[in-house]
């Protein structure tokens, strides 16, 4: 896992929750391409990226492993206009990431922050382990936010969050009650964002209140 | 059974920019088949067959495919009874 910073000339500014398509072209002109959610909040001067590295991806360990300062990369974007937070909305936030789905949320957080939002937030954020957690004292020091961790594969000694996969039991216990109109960000990989999302919508959350944004098993 | 291969709109928005020369991950597209209304963003999307084909989240028909190769783009949206998005 890596964040990257960015110079962008001429960049345009983004929304909390958009991405960049980087692209890497090969000394004969192969090119691959893939996304990567912004971590940056908008009001932060260098684009950041969260890359994780996928050991049999084509761009990933490239990012991670060889990427030096003063490099340039070819980005496009920001792309997105539908996973897409800005600090003005009021009604309370609930963001639910799974791994590296926690990036783009991140940076609504970032946004929410720098943007002095009022809306009322809580994170529901699923590891595997302690050790997977990304931002882990960054989202300690975030104040008026909720952060709730649930790890699935190990419970380390004196872990006081959740230790089991996303349940309804769990989103009843973090989600804002369905009278206060909260929206949902929901992102990770696929069978992680679908049962969350069915979870909430079998509670009676509304369906167009929950947006979702799915990362592939493969990758890279 | 969930397909760990599927993703969605959010996937396809640089695809798409290329294709409409316009943010479309919020556009709202009509299911030629059972009539849903999502965003582009809520969509099935399956890149791993030969080109792209997204479905829609109801009825899992096929809304539009596209292939991008060669220097051309060949887009088929049969599935798709109409598109409505914010002027760009």
């Amino acid at each position: 896992m890596a964040s990257l910073y960015f110079d962008v000339p001429d960049w345009q500014g983004h929304l909390a929750g958009q991405h960049v398509d980087v692209r890497l072209t090969a000394d004969d002109g192969y090119q691959a391409e893939r996304s990567y959610s912004i971590a940056s909040a908008p009001e932060e001067r260098r684009l950041a990226l969260t890359v994780e590295r996928l050991d049999d991806g084509e761009v990933s360990p490239y990012l991670v492993g060889e990427l030096r300062a003063g490099d340039k990369l070819e980005l496009r974007g920001p792309i997105g206009g539908y996973f897409v937070w800005r600090a003005s909305e009021q009604q309370p936030l609930l963001l639910i990431g799974g791994g590296s789905g926690v990036v783009p949320l991140m940076a609504m957080l970032r946004h929410r922050a720098l943007a002095k939002g009022s809306a009322p937030a809580r994170l529901l954020y699923s590891s595997r382990t302690f050790a997977d957690i990304i931002y882990r004292e960054e989202l300690e020091g975030l104040s008026g936010v909720g952060v709730f961790h649930t790890l699935t594969r190990e419970k380390p000694a004196g872990w006081s969050g959740y230790t089991r996969r996303v349940d309804a039991e769990m989103l009843g216990e973090v989600a804002w009650p369905v009278a206060e109109g909260p929206v949902v960000f929901i992102c990770g990989p696929t069978p992680f964002v679908e049962a969350a999302a069915s979870l909430l919508v079998g509670m009676g959350y509304p369906a167009p209140s929950i947006k979702t944004e799915r990362f592939g098993a493969t990758g890279g | 059974m969930i397909d760990e291969r599927k993703l969605d709109g959010n996937a396809i928005g640089g695809l798409l920019r290329e294709v409409f020369a316009m943010e479309m991950t919020a556009a709202r597209g009509t299911c030629a088949g059972c009539g849903a209304v999502n965003e582009v963003g809520r969509v099935h999307v399956y890149v791993h067959a030969p080109g792209t084909v997204v479905r829609c989240p109801d009825c899992e028909q096929v809304l539009m495919r596209i292939v991008r190769g060669k220097g051309r783009y060949w887009v088929e949206m049969t599935g798709i009874r109409s598109l409505e998005f914010v002027e760009g």
